[in-house]
């Protein structure tokens, strides 16, 4: 292998030298291995600058070796696959990766945006309060198009995401979350006891610090006993492993969200869904996410090469790539020595090793230089790290500072559920506080148990203990052992004697000076500091950060940590796509389509369909020379009132009520009498809502003594529904009644028209008898057609014409058309539309979805009297409230144009005539308006003040969006036969 | 959240529709004196404490039982699930 493609290569590692794979950083290629990370190959090509930061647009390296990435965010893949602010340090790298860094104009080196830098001591905390307050007028022009043109870090996509995402739903005794070293231990003992058990982990190779490190377990390397544990869960049926799997958050009553990334390692997702959204419930779930280390606040401590020092050893150890190759360590705790050693060990040049305690007994390695009781106050290096400044006054030469500034336990899961960590002195750390979401148990670093030998232990221990209480008794065996390293620290936040800026967050570029300014101006709680320097509230949620700023916080107010609190933590642990969470759930797959019985033979006639709800109905039916809507529209009409139109009513709900007390149930949730209604007759009913608003209307035919069939409108099929079981469970659970939905088990269709009988005789059976003797209106009967189909016909009438529906099961639906169809071709049957529909039903006066709003009552409808005063039913007693029953209440009226040309808008407010257009003057408004083809001219319906005794009246109907107003006559709603001679003959 | 009806054992909450407070099985009686004002407080005075709740509960992606679900809405802790209907039949037993 060619190394001098990668100078900072080292030997070792885990990574397949055997294979090299070429990759692109801002156009520039790059090799590494299978098993890098991008952020690994990059250092081992001496790529030390990879961003700039958010607002001093900052020269960036990279900071850590895992998702608490603040710094090394970078655009992943390009075209509509493009992905803004992905972590460098958890990209696996793979043979073609493209990525380019973000948040800089013009070059990556040479940015311009980093005066931003230079104008810092305006651009402080709090500078966007009180800088864009005045003048007023340049918010809009200036101040907001520069702030959105600066904002953010990465770009988005312009395209549509090329990719699918699925979801999923899995089952567990024991969720383990983490497969470090507790992880893989306590997955071992609760597998073995024979839970179910699922472990995941968000790295693609499990281990955790293992991984990182040089210990032993078991007498074995770390990384050979991850191995040994991984092949031996692999084995067991009671387990599933989910590598590239974060779970990122802790829900109600076990219940875990977990995104597993299929397909982001690979070069092309290959039609596969990129990645899976889980939903993982779980009897217990163990805790082990481990720690996560943080830095120490000094001059310039943000300059590409200054690592975090458990990050520069995982780059040694695992990726055997040192990320400098003079490399200096700055620690308060053992945790540095371990560093300095370990590079030592590979080869590398460590110049100096400087810990802020001065009693400490570590020796360093040869040639090092051993600093102890110093502090780093400052260093150079304008694109990276080139020296560091000592507070002795030395400077020592070094390309990357490894900074330990102690571990804390990764609580972020246990304060889902608004649990919060508690301090401790002993570790200088939170731990988990004692009130952890239901079922979850912690164990290992994440514990506050930060070393590894009693972490095995722990974590043994806790599993074992979840395994018997859920009733797997099965011996789970001895733990794995390991000694404990060294982990003494004494806490130290910053470094007082730095005149330079010191940074605490790195991702939301928060210094030590933005802190003691919010301290300044009376922001003293945690919660206000947050909001006011933005500590903590960039996409890494201040893993690295948070406790650096609470610790200077305290020391501004002569608090302890412990006084002084902490924020807590809200899922997602890393950042979610909204794809993942969107899932399959996606443009026309959003919600399912419903599609009537006769789709496709419409569909077959070049029909133009619209939405109702989830259903998709014809809307007309063009035929060709049509050129506008209203033309086929008006055919359609003019043709069924002339001799027979078919429409498909399928989508109108269905509900089946049967049991000895159906009618009494009627009684009670419609407004009107059901008791006495016949068998084989059909009513209109009204039913309302408990406040006396009217909600639904439809049809109900008694087909026998006990059993109803009931329609609804088809907005409210569902609602409707639900409501009748309520009904009938919660409040009269004795009556004997059942509910069933049968809306699209018939198929039905509404055959409207003079010659609609005659068409009807050719489908019937024989013995059929369809005279308005032996079938008047409003009858219902049980039949056969077409040769022993079973049907149901009704004689019901929405359009005003002789009419019957017709239902049958809904796998006869679509030949049932065509049956009619062909039966009508000698009477000139047309097929019609919802929107012939509509002008038929307002030229009848009958109220529909526009009518019937969720504001209107039976009063209002002019159906008033329908409510029953002798009976109790649904919102009966609650509509004689009497401000429902105003003098002055709206009615439900007809309008007409008194200009017989003009069109009519619904929506349209009536004032009077000569009136200004105002709220005060404001009587009603207009609901539904058509053309009616009958009448000639526009006509409509809507609410007016007094309705009732303005027949004749004019006002005008005025539409402010327009700004047009048309005079209109108060005419009856009733348009079209008002007797109703046509429907009953 | 995971609800554990009585029939079907422990579902997820995504498969029903919340309705509230569980005194909606209090419907008064229309024939009494009061009953405007007894129907007023049915309707629109609700309790909306912090901390253990009775609420309906309606298994619309399920069996179509309504159910009534005691949950503390501060923990979300869920004590006691009874179809509405048994609760239902057992108040009219109690008040005749």
């Amino acid at each position: 292998m060619d190394n001098s493609s990668q100078p900072q290569r080292l030997t070792g590692g885990m990574v397949d030298r055997k294979q090299a794979l070429e990759f692109q950083f801002n156009g520039k290629s790059f090799t590494g291995h299978p098993g890098d990370t991008l952020a690994s190959a990059l250092l081992a090509n001496g790529q030390r600058l990879v961003g700039r930061s958010f607002k001093y647009h900052r020269p960036r390296g990279i900071f850590t070796s895992g998702s608490e990435e603040p710094n090394a965010l970078v655009q992943f893949r390009s075209g509509a696959s493009h992905e803004p602010n992905t972590r460098a340090t958890t990209t696996e790298l793979y043979d073609g990766l493209t990525a380019t860094s973000q948040n800089h104009r013009g070059s990556l080196n040479f940015d311009l945006m980093a005066v931003n830098d230079y104008i810092s001591p305006m651009l402080s905390a709090g500078f966007y309060y009180k800088t864009f307050m005045w003048p007023k007028a340049f918010w809009e022009k200036v101040y907001e198009p520069i702030i959105r043109n600066a904002a953010g870090l990465g770009r988005l996509a312009s395209e549509p995401d090329p990719d699918t995402y699925d979801k999923g739903f899995l089952h567990c005794d024991v969720l383990i979350i983490g497969g470090g070293p507790a992880g893989l231990s306590a997955a071992l003992t609760a597998a073995r006891s024979g839970a179910r058990v699922i472990l995941g982990d968000e790295d693609f190779e499990f281990g955790g610090r293992l991984l990182a490190e040089t210990y032993e377990v078991d007498g074995k390397l770390g990384s050979e006993w991850v191995a040994n544990a991984i092949t031996e869960l692999s084995a067991m049926d009671n387990v599933r492993i989910m590598r590239r799997t974060t779970i990122y958050g802790a829900y109600d009553h076990g219940i875990y969200g977990a995104l597993e990334r299929k397909t982001d390692h690979l070069a092309s997702s290959g039609g596969k869904p990129r990645q899976v959204l889980w939903r993982i419930y779980s009897k217990r779930a163990i805790l082990c996410a481990g720690s996560i280390e943080r830095s120490i606040a000094f001059g310039n401590n943000d300059r590409p090469g200054v690592m975090l020092a458990g990050a520069v050893r995982s780059y040694v150890n695992r990726w055997a790539v040192t990320p400098g190759k003079k490399v200096a360590v700055f620690t308060n705790n053992d945790d540095g020595w371990r560093t300095a050693k370990d590079l030592a060990d590979k080869g590398v040049d460590v110049t100096a090793i400087i810990d802020t305690r001065r009693d400490t007994s570590f020796e360093a390695p040869r040639d090092t230089k051993r600093v102890l009781g110093a502090h780093v106050v400052n260093t150079t290096g304008r694109l990276g790290l080139q020296s560091i400044t000592l507070s002795d006054g030395q400077t020592i030469l070094a390309d990357c500072l490894a900074v330990s500034g102690g571990w804390n336990p990764n609580v972020h899961l246990t304060c889902h559920q608004r649990g919060r960590p508690v301090w401790s002195d002993t570790l200088a750390a939170f731990t988990p506080g004692s009130e952890l979401p239901t079922g979850m148990i912690v164990a290992g670093a994440a514990n506050g148990t930060l070393t590894l030998g009693q972490t095995l232990r722990e974590a043994h221990e806790v599993a074992a203990t979840v395994a018997l209480d859920l009733g797997h008794i099965r011996s789970t065996g001895s733990p794995s052992t390991a000694d404990d390293e060294p982990s003494a620290i004494t806490a130290f936040w910053h470094v007082g004697e730095s005149r330079n800026r010191a940074w605490v967050d790195l991702q939301n570029d928060v210094t030590t000076k933005d802190v003691k300014q919010s301290h300044q101006e009376g922001f003293r709680s945690v919660e206000h500091l947050k909001r006011y320097t933005t500590l903590g509230m960039a996409t890494d949620q201040g893993k690295t950060a948070n406790l650096l700023g609470l610790a200077i916080m305290a020391e501004c107010t002569d608090q302890s940590i412990a006084d002084t609190g902490t924020t807590i933590f809200r899922p997602p642990y890393t950042p979610v796509p909204i794809g993942a969470l969107g899932g399959r759930a996606r443009g026309k797959d959003f919600r399912p389509t419903r599609l009537t019985p006769s789709h496709e033979w419409a569909k077959a006639q070049g029909a133009i369909f619209i939405e109702t709800g989830a259903w998709l109905r014809a809307q007309w039916f063009p035929k060709s020379g049509e050129t506008h809507w209203r033309q086929s529209v008006d055919r359609e009409v003019i043709q069924t009132r002339q001799s027979v139109g078919v429409c498909d009513v399928t989508t109108l709900g269905k509900i089946d009520v049967q049991g000895r007390d159906a009618a009494e149930f009627l009684n009670k949730i419609y407004a009107n009498a059901f008791g006495k209604l016949q068998v084989g007759r059909v009513r209109y009913g009204l039913m309302l809502r408990e406040d006396g608003i009217a909600m639904d209307d439809g049809t109900t035919a008694r087909m026998s003594e006990h059993h109803f069939v009931m329609t609804t409108t088809t907005a409210n099929a569902v609602p409707v529904f639900r409501h009748m079981e309520f009904c009938r469970q919660c409040l009269w659970p004795d009556l004997d009644v059942h509910l069933i939905s049968t809306t699209e088990q018939w198929a039905q269709f509404a055959i409207a028209g003079p010659n609609s009988r005659k068409l009807l005789e050719h489908v019937v059976d024989d013995g059929v008898d369809l005279s308005n003797e032996a079938f008047p209106f409003m009858g219902c009967a049980e039949i056969t057609v077409c040769g022993g189909v079973r049907a149901r016909l009704f004689r019901i009438s929405f359009s005003g014409e002789l009419a019957f529906e017709i239902a049958v099961p809904a796998r006869y639906g679509n030949s049932m058309m065509d049956v009619l169809m062909t039966a009508g071709k000698p009477y000139n049957v047309v097929p019609y539309g919802t929107e012939a529909l509509g002008v038929m039903r307002i030229e009848k006066g009958h109220a529909a979805g526009n009518e019937l709003s969720g504001q209107t009552t039976a009063r209002d409808l002019g159906m008033g009297r329908m409510v029953s005063k002798k009976k109790d039913s649904i919102g009966s007693t609650l509509s004689e409230r009497p401000e429902l029953n105003r003098d002055d209440g709206y009615t439900l009226v007809g309008f007409v144009p008194v200009d017989r040309s003009k069109k009519l808008t619904s929506g349209a407010h009536f004032v009077a005539k000569n009136v200004a257009p105002t709220t005060a003057n404001d009587q009603g408004y207009m609901t539904s308006v058509a053309f009616s083809p009958s009448l000639g001219h526009s006509i409509g319906l809507g609410f007016i003040e007094r309705g009732a005794d303005r027949t004749g009246d004019i006002v005008q109907a005025v539409n402010l969006l327009a700004n047009e107003a048309v005079d209109v006559e108060v005419v009856s709603p009733h348009f079209y036969d008002p007797q109703g001679g046509r429907l009953r003959d | 959240m995971i609800i554990n009806h009585p029939l079907l054992g422990p579902r997820d909450a995504a498969e029903f529709v919340y309705l509230g407070d569980a005194a909606l099985l209090n419907r008064p009686d229309w024939q009494a004196s009061d009953a405007a004002e007894q129907f007023y407080d049915y309707q629109y005075l609700r309790d909306n404490p912090a901390g253990d709740h009775r609420e309906l509960w309606y298994h619309e992606q399920g069996d179509r039982s309504w159910l009534i679900v005691a949950r503390n809405t501060l923990s979300h802790e869920i004590t006691k699930v009874e179809l509405a209907r048994d609760v239902a039949r057992a108040r009219k037993q109690a008040h005749g």
